[in-house]
């Protein structure tokens, strides 16, 4: 990567602010927001998938025989997925935990 | 050289933006700019003109398909009026940040309320600060030549700012006179296609117009303002290089009879024609004034200003909207501004006059050099004065 | 610089007769201007367009204040509207009226050159509609000169298209049937 934006002088940026590397916010680890941290619990998951579905950050990923896991490089905490399992398979556990 | 034919300023317009072979107008009707974009949905149905024609719901969705048209790398287009262009407003900002060279007229019109359709300059100097080059027309065959010179400016590759041509709403956009029509090969010598540096393609992804967290803004803001002042010297380029091929040659600042003026009127569009035939009757009766009107309103030229009116005690500057409750019109407060660190800057005066399609006579600038004349003697009290306002 | 005005009503082509009139005078190399009352377009309602012709540029967008000419489109205009208004010294008046010019200069009280024409009578008689502007402008024609018969034709077939033929009748029979009374 070059630069971090925070460091850019005004000459260095590029024309209309444009980001020309397609998928650069992959770079951008969403991770460290996070305080607390789904589990899933595997002998509650049906597989359907709702996890995957809500996650706003494309967090929970598709695991071995079909199950998910979380992805905790950007995973940021929020619970959503906790909330919308059909089976209370998820579980927030506190970070420092 | 064509041949001078009668027209309606309106359609000669839309005649530039045809011969400029745009790809893209997305429009609201509103009066009085509907002529033009009228017009335009005709050559586009009629199959004239190879592009698409989007008539859209509002203004604010005029800019906003504008936008996405010229972030795709097309030539885009669009005109607007008064409460359209204010109901634009919030779009205007996001086209120059983007650097989008979207061409724009606006048919000057007063802003409600109360609600008028008339002409004054109210609309536009509530845009003073969107980051938009802007000229101002004086007549018919300047409105035809600037949209020409607004596309081969605004995508010059060292500009890519959207630009907007000015024309007095009805005293000119309503009006058949004579203009010459260039034809489309010499219009091509002029004009050469549109290459964007960098657009939307689904093959080669990029991002636009994204969010400027506080440790970028600045600098971001700073880079655009910077391409707004440097673009002078192509604005100023194209001028030079628009009268090498046809004739007519423009200046950011134009003057008339100013040798030897005291006093030196200051106007911006179609008053100007009227204001010189008050300097013709005024230089016959041997009084010393003259005329400076603004062609290029933003970037504000100062140094050509100040180079056009040195020498001159007094200032009449004629503001064709007001600033309320400001310390003068907006013309008026970007000329002192520009003035106020000069040694032995000359004395300005402000009249505010035309408002919401009131006739600016010959009489009427008559009436603010003499006024200019005696101010210069005797300060008056009050910073501005509006022309011919009943004051019962 | 001879300056006209033109009084009507909304729909009776006052504008577009200020239009055929300034194209036809820049067709003729001369300079021109034309523009309406600036307004909302309301069918019936008194109207006026202007026109401005010279032989130099014109430089000046003021209203017109002192016409040299006067061209009424529909005499009923007369009892609600001042037609002589600002009208110059030696200046022409044209009324499509049956009265004659000199039962008109008694109405009116001004001392001008005077027209009349009886265009409500021609344009039925050879359109079918009492739309009086082409007809008026043979009685302008007739009366000032002021463009080529030539290229005022020319203006008429290109705005008229297919319907031009029976406005240039009843232009040409204006041209025949107007009578002018010198001041
Ligand atoms: S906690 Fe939020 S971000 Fe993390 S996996 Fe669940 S839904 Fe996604
Ligand atoms: S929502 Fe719950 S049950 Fe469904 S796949 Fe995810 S963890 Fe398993």
């Amino acid at each position: 990567m070059a630069k971090i934006d925070a460091i850019m002088g005004w000459k260095e940026l590029d024309l209309g602010c444009v980001i020309r590397q397609p998928g650069s916010s992959r770079a951008f680890k969403t991770g460290d927001w996070r305080s607390q941290r789904p589990v899933v619990d595997r002998d509650k998951c049906i597989k359907c998938g709702l996890c995957w579905v809500y996650c706003p950050d494309l967090s929970m990923v598709p695991a071995e025989e079909g199950y998910y896991k979380v992805n905790l490089d950007y995973c940021k905490g929020c619970g959503i997925c906790a909330k919308e399992c059909p089976k209370d398979a998820i579980t927030m556990v506190l970070e420092e935990d | 050289m064509a041949k001078r034919i009668g027209m309606e300023v309106s359609i000669a317009a839309s005649e530039a933006v045809k011969l400029a072979d745009v790809d893209l107008i997305a429009a609201y009707p509103i009066t009085p700019q509907t002529h033009i974009v009228e017009h335009l949905a005709e050559v586009v149905a009629d199959g004239e003109l190879d592009a698409a024609f989007v008539p859209v719901e509002s203004e604010h969705s005029a800019m906003s398909c504008c936008i996405g048209s010229s972030a795709a790398g097309a030539r885009t287009f669009t005109a607007s009026s008064s409460q359209g262009l204010a109901l634009m407003h919030e779009m205007l900002f996001i086209a120059p940040a983007m650097r989008l060279p979207i061409v724009m007229v606006v048919a000057n019109r007063a802003l409600s309320g109360p609600i008028s359709i008339w002409n004054d300059h109210s609309d536009i100097m509530a845009e003073q600060d969107i980051a938009w080059i802007q000229t101002f027309a004086e007549n018919g065959q300047e409105v035809f030549d600037l949209v020409l010179h607004a596309f081969r400016v605004a995508e010059d590759s060292k500009v890519l700012l959207p630009m907007i041509v000015n024309m007095d709403g009805f005293t000119l956009s309503h009006v058949i006179e004579p203009i010459e029509i260039l034809d489309k090969a010499e219009v091509d010598k002029y004009l050469p296609p549109y290459k964007p540096k960098v657009r939307l393609d689904p093959r080669k992804p990029v991002s636009m117009g994204l969010v400027g967290v506080p440790e970028i803004y600045t600098e971001a803001k700073k880079a655009t303002n910077e391409a707004l002042i440097n673009s002078k010297k192509v604005v100023v380029k194209a001028w030079k290089e628009f009268g090498d091929l046809f004739g007519r040659y423009y200046n950011p600042v134009e003057s008339y009879k100013t040798e030897g003026a005291e006093v030196i009127l200051i106007t911006m569009g179609s008053i100007s024609e009227t204001a010189m035939t008050a300097i013709d009757k005024m230089r016959e009766k041997g009084l010393p004034v003259g005329l400076v009107r603004f062609r290029l309103w933003k970037p504000f030229p100062a140094t050509e200003f100040k180079k056009a009116i040195a020498g001159a005690q007094t200032l009449a500057v004629v503001d064709r909207a007001l600033s309320p409750g400001g310390a003068c019109g907006p013309v008026a407060e970007e000329i002192k501004a520009a003035l106020y660190a000069e040694r032995g800057r000359p004395k300005v005066f402000n009249f505010i006059a035309g408002l919401g399609g009131r006739d600016v006579t010959v009489e009427n600038f008559e009436e603010i050099v003499s006024r200019a004349f005696t101010y210069a003697k005797k300060r008056p009290k009050q910073l501005y004065e509006m022309i011919g306002v009943r004051e019962i | 610089m001879i300056e006209i005005r033109i009084h009507g009503r909304g729909g009776q082509g006052a504008v577009t007769s200020a239009e055929l009139v300034a194209i036809a005078a820049i067709d003729d190399g001369k300079y021109a201007q034309a523009f309406p009352s600036f307004g909302p377009e309301r069918r019936g309602a008194p109207v006026a367009a202007f026109i401005r012709v010279s032989d130099k540029p014109i430089r000046t967008r003021e209203k017109v204040y002192g016409p040299n000419v006067v061209m009424v489109l529909d005499p009923s205009i007369l009892k609600i509207v001042n037609v002589a208004a600002g009208l110059k010294d030696g200046g022409t008046v044209i009324i499509n009226t049956s009265k004659t010019p000199e039962e008109m200069a008694r109405l009116l009280n001004v001392k001008a050159k005077i027209a009349t024409v009886d265009a409500t009578k021609i344009a039925m008689e050879s359109m079918g509609v009492p739309i009086t502007n082409t007809t008026m402008l043979g009685a302008l024609l007739k009366s000032t000169g002021i463009v080529s018969n030539d290229a005022l034709g020319k203006a008429i077939d290109k705005r008229f298209g297919r319907i031009a033929e029976k406005n240039k009748t009843a232009f040409n029979r204006a041209m025949t049937e107007t009578i002018v009374r010198e001041a």
